[in-house]
């Protein structure tokens, strides 16, 4: 076993030899999906219990308070204690909703981000699907989750909810957009939508930095774009808890809220993680250009770390937003969406052409 | 920045059909047990019908069983944001019936701790208001800047909400030695942070697009529905009691009465704010000039009015709330009538949210600054 | 035309959003300023202030004596009713005349509004506000306070 942190394959490798040589070939398949269905399984656990405690963390220190203190470790098990209070609530449906769309709309919610979670690149080597339309898949998995928000407003028989889920399907398709836009913009200079040669392009430098202006543009763009369609806030309008009570989770108890609540979380992550991945170089140490020394001292820092930092990073700035800005309405947020940042999206997408074609960035 | 076209009629449009939403009792949005019925198009509210009574205590009817003194604890609880200066309201009325002349002591410091109070509601009313409008830390610094003040009060009259500091007469103890100081250190603490407000909430451009020209009211409805207070002001309608009709110390100090033509929520908004300005003003005028001499005026164990009616109107920070008092010459009046703000505000709710979104609503509603248990009593 | 004040809009409106986002990032690096406390923690330092209106209390002396004439002046003054004074005749051996004794200063707690009346309505000043704010029980009926200690007797000299 050679196990390297700084590149995984041979790590990978070695695992998958090791179960073709104890099982025969099909065994060792479904073996390794199960492995890797499992590492995601509590991958993702631990990362909705951490990103949770880290929102109340935030957001407390935002506003001048502690936020959790007694669970634990200045509240390190809160989260934890909150979990397997949701798991032992009662289950309650609404009387006279759709149960079967009820019951569906938790699952398809929850379902949504852990597809797209798969094709996020965590380390070299540590790449489940890796195939040459990574990006594409991401964004058109990512955003079946407003189904399950569609189906949860519609069937819980709470004009609240339907009020909420109609709100945020206008919102998440409009918002796709400008999602998808601001990454075609880098997508001009990659040529590929494949996520590992997007991050290989950023070797000598980020395409934030090497991207001229229209790369800077591109990722406002997005941070503001991926915030509204994540639902969250100042672009929560879907659950709008001084206006909806709780949107389309209102009439969500136990368990079944707790995978919205997990849901926001990992779609959250995944949101920070594509734009890491395409404007930071993923887990691409910073490298400027031929400065050998320089990126040799980046190069000690595992790539893990830089990717995880990146995405924390990204993560802090969406929960800044969230605690300063109050909430927009409905119409002004299409307005935002359909006058401002698509127009600007589709200049700036030609001024990346231009840029591009002429050789004009970095 | 962002302005509101988007839902211009369009033509051919499929049949739609109204439907009714409950918002209330138990709604985040309506800061306690008040239930509207909306009639909506869509999210276009059609018209809005408050029901009341969820909070009802019946202050007025045990009014006519109580002293003279026991009617000044149930103000408390009526609008209990400005619980001194409905305090100070029954006390004025009492002190009119009896004719008695009140040390300048007490009218300076009831003067102070009056406008103490509109300071403090109105930093619960800025951070509540953010909150509606989704921005949740507002909530903590408004409350953060509460808290000296009700550090004050706590010092000075034993309690931090429902205080009761006042009595017929007078007030019911003297000031704390440590007033004076904690008063202008707040101050001092206050006008540095009172530009974060603007910072965070009054410049901000999601905010300023939330609140201009929402929830308009026209000069004429502020009169004709008795708006008053800061949202009546932010129509245009002159109504400040303490400019009009000055009572205690405010005939000596000079502020300016805010008066925004607009009648839209932002300039309701700013009518606050800029009567935060106004408050601070006042007290820097007064806390250093508290004249000496008693601090309650002698009365009567048991006071009876004389036979008659009496009316003593103060500003309180939602409006100008009304006393009427009538006598038969008994301990207790034989009746007695609150004319609360909150109540008449919140009858123009209807006009002002017509046409407007389910989000406006909140907006307007916000800088009504609704507190329910002064418009149900 | 309008693309001038199309950009300037989306900058102005870029610059005070930014503004907003100072003030709370100004907050978020410094937890020194920190404004809630830890309740139970800190109960040794929390100290409230002297006037804070608690409980009423009726003060006794080092000699289990109070100044509770039994005159329920204060069973008067309360708007609550959260008074109510218990009072016995008892013949004074050494003149004969009968006066009054408080059998049982009975305060209950759960109907006070702690508006202070009776403290100022009392004569010979021998109740007062105390600075205890921890009320919870888990029995309503814990509520119901006798203030006057068992055995406790009336000063002398105060009638
Ligand atoms: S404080 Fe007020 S309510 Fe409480 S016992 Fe005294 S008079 Fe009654
Ligand atoms: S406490 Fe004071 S007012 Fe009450 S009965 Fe005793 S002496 Fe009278």
């Amino acid at each position: 076993m050679n196990f390297n942190i700084y590149d995984f394959t041979g790590f990978v490798n070695s695992i998958k030899q090791w179960l073709n040589s104890v099982f025969p070939p099909a065994v060792a398949d479904i073996t390794g999906f199960v492995i890797i269905g499992i590492c995601f399984l509590t991958f993702i656990t631990l990362l909705g219990l951490s990103l949770v405690y880290i929102e109340r963390k935030v957001c407390a220190f935002f506003q001048q308070r502690l936020g959790p203190m007694r669970v634990g470790f200045w509240g390190t098990a809160q989260t934890v204690a909150d979990i397997i209070k949701l798991i032992f609530k009662e289950p309650l449906i609404a009387k006279g909703s759709d149960k079967f769309l009820f019951n569906l709309a938790a699952f398809i919610v929850i379902v949504a981000p852990f597809m797209a979670i798969a094709a996020v690149p965590f380390a070299k080597g540590l790449h489940v699907l890796d195939f040459d339309i990574g990006l594409f898949f991401i964004t058109a998995v990512s955003s079946i989750g407003v189904t399950g928000i569609l189906l949860a407003g519609w069937s819980s028989n709470n004009k609240y909810s339907l009020i909420g889920a109609m709100r945020s399907g206008a919102q998440i398709v409009s918002y796709e957009l400008s999602v998808v836009l601001s990454l075609l913009t880098i997508i001009v200079l990659t040529g590929s939508l494949q996520l590992s040669a997007i991050i290989e392009s950023q070797r000598d430098g980020w395409w934030i930095f090497k991207g001229n202006i229209p790369a800077i543009i591109a990722f406002f763009i997005f941070i503001i774009a991926s915030t509204a369609e994540s639902n969250r806030g100042p672009f929560d309008m879907a659950e709008a808890e001084s206006e909806l009570t709780a949107g389309f989770h209102t009439e969500y108890s136990g368990i079944k809220f707790a995978y919205f609540f997990l849901a926001e979380y990992i779609n959250l992550f995944i949101i920070a993680a594509v734009g890491a991945t395409v404007f930071f170089g993923g887990w691409m140490p910073l490298h400027i250009g031929n400065f050998e020394f320089f990126n040799k001292i980046m190069d000690f820092i595992p790539p893990i770390i830089w990717f995880f930092g990146k995405i924390a990073a990204l993560i802090f700035l969406i929960m800044w937003f969230k605690w300063t800005f109050p909430r927009l309405r409905i119409d002004q947020l299409l307005t935002l969406e359909w006058k401002y940042l698509l127009p600007i999206n589709l200049v700036n997408l030609l001024m990346m052409s231009v840029v591009a074609l002429n050789g004009w960035h970095f | 920045m962002i302005n509101e076209e988007a839902n211009t009629a369009v033509e051919n449009k499929p049949e739609t059909q109204e439907y009714f939403i409950n918002m209330g009792p138990q709604h985040p949005s309506t800061h306690g047990v008040l239930r509207l019925m909306l009639t909506l198009d869509g999210e276009i509210i059609k018209k809005v019908e408050p029901h009341l009574g969820f909070i009802h205590r019946s202050i007025e009817k045990m009014c006519e069983k109580d002293s003279y003194q026991q009617i000044v604890h149930l103000t408390d609880r009526m609008d209990y944001l400005s619980c001194h200066m409905n305090n100070e309201a029954v006390c004025l009325c009492v002190e009119q019936g009896l004719q008695l002349e009140i040390p300048e002591r007490v009218k300076v410091i009831r003067t102070i701790i009056s406008e103490l109070t509109r300071l403090s509601s109105h930093q619960l009313w800025w951070g509540v208001m953010g909150m509606d409008l989704g921005a949740i830390t507002t909530f903590l610094y408004g409350f953060r800047d509460r808290e000296m003040i009700t550090d004050i009060f706590e010092e000075t009259c034993g309690a931090r909400l429902t205080m009761n500091y006042n009595v017929p007469g007078g007030l019911m103890f003297d000031i704390h030695p440590n007033f004076q100081k904690r008063t202008k250190d707040f101050i001092t603490y206050f006008k540095k942070k009172l530009p974060e407000y603007d910072d965070l909430l009054s410049n901000n451009v999601i905010f300023t697009e939330r609140t201009k020209g929402i929830g308009m009211l026209s000069k004429e409805d502020a009169i004709s529905y008795g708006v008053t207070g800061p949202s009546g002001r932010a129509s245009g309608f002159s109504c400040d009691v303490r400019k009009h009709f000055p009572y205690s110390a405010y005939d000596r100090v000079d502020f300016r009465e805010i008066i925004y033509t607009e009648g839209d929520c932002y300039a309701r908004y700013r009518a606050r704010i800029d009567e935060m300005h106004e408050s601070m003003k006042i007290i820097e005028q007064l806390i250093d000039n508290i004249p000496e001499g008693d601090y309650k005026a002698k009365t009567k164990a048991v006071i009876k009015l004389p036979e008659g009616e009496y009316y003593q109107r103060v500003e309180t920070a939602r409006g100008e709330l009304g006393v009427y008092v009538v006598s038969d010459n008994k301990k207790s009046p034989y009746r007695l009538k609150f004319r609360s703000p909150g109540f008449s505000n919140l009858s123009a709710l209807n006009i002002m949210a017509k046409g407007d979104k389910i989000a406006d609503l909140v907006a307007t509603m916000s800088t009504l600054d609704l507190v329910i248990p002064d418009i149900d009593r | 035309m309008g693309l001038k004040k199309y950009i300037s809009d989306i900058f102005y409106g870029v610059k005070s959003l930014i503004t907003g986002m100072k003030v709370t990032g100004h907050y978020f690096v410094r937890p020194k300023e920190i404004i809630t406390q830890q309740y139970p923690e800190n109960r040794e330092s929390l100290k409230m202030f002297d006037r804070f209106r608690g409980e009423v209390v009726l003060i006794h002396d080092e000699n289990n004596m109070h100044k509770c004439t039994g005159c329920s002046a204060c069973e008067l003054a309360c708007p609550n009713g959260s008074i109510e004074i218990i009072s016995d005749k008892v013949i004074d051996p050494e003149t004969g005349k009968s006066t009054k004794v408080i059998d049982k200063f009975v305060y209950h707690l759960s109907m006070c509004t702690f508006c202070n009346l009776c403290i100022l309505s009392c004569p010979t000043d021998a109740i007062k506000m105390a600075q205890n704010f921890e009320h919870s029980v888990f029995d309503r009926s814990e509520l119901t306070k006798v203030l006057n200690k068992p055995g406790s007797k009336i000063m002398p000299g105060i009638r």
